[in-house]
């Protein structure tokens, strides 16, 4: 089951459709990694809506996810973790740690802007390449 | 699709990343069919996820039933049965602790299968295989 990802201004968008096999999950990161530098995206947003189930396996691939875009110089949200979901990942034990995380889309948009601006005052007063 | 209903029993062999995922929606199938709501169905589905990518991981194959049971009260719960022929754990204590993984891996599985569930047991014998018995009754 391969996600679609669109390209929505500077960001990409992954929208898990269906159920994901490891080997889904993992395409998944690397098609993200390597499509983050082809387009020059600033963001990425996975939205899990649809998914069931975030074991350990899911939890560990998406951390890498935004871990690694993070190296690639952008951002990632994860959106749309189900209330039953987020429910049983903390029992098992799971965390997104250091992850950012927005209830839907439109929260997730809003967030990236937000930290697209944050890195501009940043690096106002600074000489741009 | 593999798995043969009998009655209520759920038959799943397990031997790839895709067995995990038909295992879990069989059992999350099964569980709703018991009445159980949204969030047990989650966990239920959860805690079969984590036991089928044992089996692929640390014995390739093996078997997951998944059964309608009764306490004899008129109480309803499901029950998961992972079982392997694969090479057993040596160390049960050690692979119950959160963190422990031979594999680098987070070492939550088993941990958080008995956090999730009513009733966990777990046999194995180093060489001969594994077996986890989970249950999960309904309120
Ligand atoms: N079916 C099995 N057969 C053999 N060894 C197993 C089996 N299930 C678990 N183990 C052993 O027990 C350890 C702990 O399992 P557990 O599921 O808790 O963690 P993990 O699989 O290492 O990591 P995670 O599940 O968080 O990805 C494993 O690392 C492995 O050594
Ligand atoms: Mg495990």
């Amino acid at each position: 089951m391969q996600v679609p990802i669109l390209k929505q201004g500077p960001y990409l968008i992954a929208t898990v459709q269906s159920a994901l096999t490891d080997d889904d999950l993992k395409q998944l990161r690397d098609t993200l990694v390597d499509q983050i530098s082809q387009v020059r995206a600033r963001g990425v947003i996975v939205d899990v809506t649809a998914l069931d189930v975030i074991d350990s396996f899911a939890t560990r691939t998406l951390r890498d996810v935004a871990h690694m875009i993070r190296l690639r110089g952008a951002e990632t949200v994860i959106v749309g973790i189900q209330p039953e979901v987020a429910f049983s990942m903390v029992k098992l034990g799971l965390t997104l740690e250091g992850v950012a995380t927005t209830l839907d889309l439109e929260e997730g948009l809003r967030y990236l802007q937000r930290s697209g601006k944050r890195k501009v005052q940043e690096h106002e007063g600074r000489p741009h390449r | 699709m593999k798995g043969a209903l009998i009655a209520d029993e759920l038959r799943v062999s397990i031997d790839s990343d895709s067995d995990i995922v038909s295992a879990r929606q069989k059992g999350r199938e099964l569980a709703a069919q018991c009445g159980f709501p949204s969030t047990e169905l989650a966990v239920v589905a959860t805690a079969i996820s984590e036991l089928a990518r044992n089996i692929v991981r640390y014995a390739v194959r093996g078997e997951i039933v998944l059964r309608l049971i009764d306490n004899h009260g008129g109480k309803r719960g499901v029950e998961v049965i992972a079982a392997d022929d694969g090479p057993g754990i040596p160390d049960l204590t050690l692979a119950m602790q959160d963190g422990y993984s031979t594999s680098g891996s987070l070492g939550l599985g088993l941990p958080g299968v008995r956090r999730l569930m009513d009733e966990f047991d777990i046999v194995s014998e180093f060489g001969k295989g594994t077996t986890v018995t989970v249950r999960k009754w309904k309120r």
